[in-house]
């Protein structure tokens, strides 16, 4: 059997390499890959490359920060400078120069006061990214923050929302506008020292978003940001932090793209969710950062430290991501479950092709009495792909009635990928509860045959196994995006069968 | 409609098929019948174009054309379907989601339009009253969780709907019972058509009690020994395999 199967790869993979079999759709979708890897040429003002307090001060200054906000970074700085790049995890990175990265880059000129300021050439951008943010087209229901390199360039609803007391800006903007929230949350669920990337990242963040929902409020409309890395040799490092009061609830999404180059680009965001008394947090991911070639040249380094604290009784948070993109992705969005009767959950698929690498899971912290954790992951390794997934559920001392289950599923498609599972399991209450499932699969020769003989062709067959692979990650997604999300899966499968 | 010559066929450096000659004309039902290993389940996954099956020798003619240079995609869009006799699980594709992605790929590749929704839900039901099915398995994913006389209906579902000019059944009566086996077979029954032939891949005589087939065939030795009408089907009963065996001893065996 083991040798039919290598013919059978061998002979799929000449028939989708080969020009000369004139099939033209094969072809036209091999050379469609990365929509998203045009560059929008627009003059902007970047600071040199290299890091140090120097360039953290600037930081500061170029978004005329308070004093607390420049302090608070170089805090973070020089814990930065004692902290070593983490090397658990299973990647396999060079060395990263951080002195060879530029911190800022943003379009030249005054801050925009307005959509109607944005300039064309960046309304075009967001347009070919089909995220319109003029008037005419903005998305049904979903608001938009469009943060472009280090900034913000506009963010979309923001009265609608301001009515009903929401506030949905950019980070920069809140700092100023909202201090004493910003200083109230800041920090307090990834503290500036966390970890290596989020020091980093504390230090130098440009821009992110910012939401607050008071007491009681649900929120109308779908929040959403899309962080659009444009400028070569540049760092994106967002901030991102929403609170939900008590009561309150509201979904986000949060969508990436960046041109194709062949340089490695760093991006290392810190992303912070409080969810109090009886509120709920939903955040979603479509992440599709520029991965590489097939060669492994080129593509983001993605390092996200994304934490959610349940710190209120009967809260609730859920990240649900979809992982595509980016040529080494580092991330685990976990939930520290505080209050009695939260519930926290996490819904993955992660897709690696080509050579790239990801290690990815969460982190399930039981604290309060009777908190509850879900994790469903999905892996999909193609190609020379690397996929773990790296979980870890603790159940503290005082969380009697605490309950997990785990899900971690990992497919295979062709024989040169991994799929890798390291669950950390860490028990100190008798009362707990915790299962964890695990299954790896190959997309089988017994499959593909069946679909084929049905009339299916190869590469619909494996979008339509994967997709099936994915389904229950997928229905926790918000409509337009559970469709965004089955498309990116497809293109990045493009010459995955063999 | 089929015809197949000489057909010698390799399986992992085996050789299975070993001149095997049949001819099948519109409207048809062939009963292949033959004992384990014979290469009857061979002989479906080779006309459907199951990789690994290496033709070493022979021709296979479908409605004129060379069917051995076709992908499976391509066959069943020329209108070949294989009846499992193991259907496979796909884990979370609907499958009526599954049917009409295979009913329109086929028509694409037959240049028809394809059917929208609206269509492709009409003809489910025309299908599902024709074949006194139940719609439950349509809203499960394709084949998951489902019984072996489950698999097989639906097996049967899909030839009614995706309505091929040939249908192979490979021992689709294996792990039924009696009365789950007579469903199949009423399935297949409503599916009789003069332009419609069928090759039945079978191990016992019991499923051609309920399909009535034209010709019966006996494979052994990778060869067709026998042919005749459905009552050779019945001295098989009777006398076993070793019966035709021993009436057609290869050349040089004992």
């Amino acid at each position: 059997m083991a040798t039919e199967r290598i013919q059978m790869e061998s002979e799929l993979r000449d028939r989708l390499r080969a020009p000369a079999t004139g099939n033209e759709a094969v072809e036209a979708a091999l050379s469609r890959r990365y929509d998203a890897g045009f560059v929008t040429d627009i003059e902007s003002d970047s600071l040199p490359p290299g890091l140090d307090e120097g360039t953290v001060r600037a930081i500061s200054a170029r978004k005329h920060e308070p004093e607390w906000m420049t302090e608070w970074r170089l805090k973070a700085y020089r814990h930065w400078l004692t902290m070593t790049p983490p090397h658990w995890a299973k990647l396999r990175i060079g060395p990263i120069d951080f002195q060879a990265i530029s911190y800022y880059s943003a379009p030249k000129g005054p801050k925009y006061k307005s959509l109607d300021e944005v300039p064309r050439e960046l309304i075009e951008t967001y347009d070919k990214l089909g995220v319109p943010l003029h008037e005419r087209a903005k998305l049904a229901g979903v608001a938009v923050d469009a943060v472009f390199d280090s900034v913000s360039v506009g963010t979309t609803f923001q009265k609608e929302l301001a009515a009903k007391g929401i506030v949905f800006c950019s980070m920069s903007e809140a700092v100023k506008s909202h201090p004493e929230l910003v200083k109230k949350y800041l920090g307090t669920v990834v503290p500036q020292g966390d970890n290596y990337f989020a020091a980093l990242n504390s230090a130098v963040f440009s821009d992110g978003s910012f939401v607050f929902i008071p007491k009681g409020v649900r929120c109308p409309m779908e929040l959403s940001t899309y962080f659009r890395i444009n400028a070569g040799h540049t760092g994106q490092f967002e901030r991102t932090l929403i609170i939900a009061e008590e009561g309150a609830s509201v979904s986000y999404l949060e969508g990436c793209t960046a041109p194709m180059r062949d340089e490695n680009q760093l991006h290392a965001a810190v992303v912070e969710l409080v969810a109090l008394d009886d509120a709920s947090i939903k955040y979603s991911t479509v992440q599709n950062w520029y991965p590489g070639d097939e060669n492994g040249v080129g593509g983001i380094y993605n390092f996200v430290t994304k934490r959610g604290e349940c710190r209120g009784p009967r809260s609730r948070i859920v990240w649900t991501q979809v992982e595509t993109g980016s040529a080494i992705t580092w991330k685990y969005p976990s939930c520290v479950l505080r209050g009695d009767d939260s519930a926290g959950e996490f819904h993955s698929v992660a897709l690696t092709h080509h050579c790239q690498q990801a290690d990815t899971g969460t982190k399930m912290i039981h604290i309060g009495r009777n908190t509850k954790s879900k994790i469903v992951s999905k892996g999909i390794s193609a190609g020379r792909g690397q996929n773990t997934y790296r979980g870890l559920v603790k159940i503290e001392k005082g969380a009697e009635g605490a309950r997990n289950h785990t899900q971690c599923d990992s497919l295979l498609i062709g024989k040169r990928c991994g799929a890798h599972t390291f669950p950390y399991i860490e028990v100190k209450n008798p009362g707990a509860i915790v299962e964890h499932e695990a299954t790896t699969s190959k997309i089988s020769e017994d499959q593909m045959f069946y679909c084929r003989s049905r009339g299916i062709g190869e590469e619909d067959a494996v979008s339509m196994i994967v997709d099936g692979f994915c389904k229950q990650v997928f229905r926790e997604l918000p409509m337009e995006f559970a469709v965004e999300a089955k498309k990116l899966l497809e293109v990045s499968l493009e010459g995955a069968v063999g | 409609m089929l015809k197949i010559d000489n057909l010698h066929v390799r399986v992992a450096g085996r050789e299975i098929l070993k001149g095997l000659s049949l001819e099948a004309k519109a409207g048809e039902v062939h009963a292949i019948m033959g004992p384990n290993g014979a290469g009857k389940s061979t002989l479906g996954n080779v006309l459907a174009g199951r990789e690994g099956y290496e033709v070493t020798a022979g021709t296979v003619e479908f409605e004129g054309q060379n069917l051995l240079e076709l992908a499976p995609e391509e066959r069943a869009a020329a209108g070949v379907f294989l009846a499992f006799q193991y259907p496979v699980e796909i884990p979370g594709v609907n499958n009526t989601y599954f049917l009409r992605a295979a009913l329109n790929a086929q028509r694409r590749q037959r240049g028809e339009a394809e059917l929208d929704s609206m269509q492709f839900l009409k003809k489910v039901r025309e299908k599902l009253a024709v074949l006194h099915l139940k719609d439950e398995l349509l809203h499960r994913a394709v084949n998951e969780g489902f019984s072996g006389g489950e698999k097989k209906r639906n097996e049967i579902f899909q030839l009614a709907l995706l309505e091929p000019k040939l249908a192979i059944l490979d021992e689709t009566d294996s792990g039924l019972d009696i009365d789950a086996m007579k469903l199949v077979a009423d399935g297949v029954n409503a599916m009789r058509d003069p332009a419609r032939s069928f090759l039945v891949i079978t191990h016992y005589q019991r499923l051609l009690d309920y399909i009535v087939p034209d010709v019966v065939h006996v494979l052994a030795e990778g060869r067709i020994v026998e042919s005749g009408d459905r009552t050779l089907a019945h001295e098989l009963e009777a006398h076993g395999y070793g019966w035709v065996a021993g009436r057609h001893a290869p050349a040089g065996a004992a």
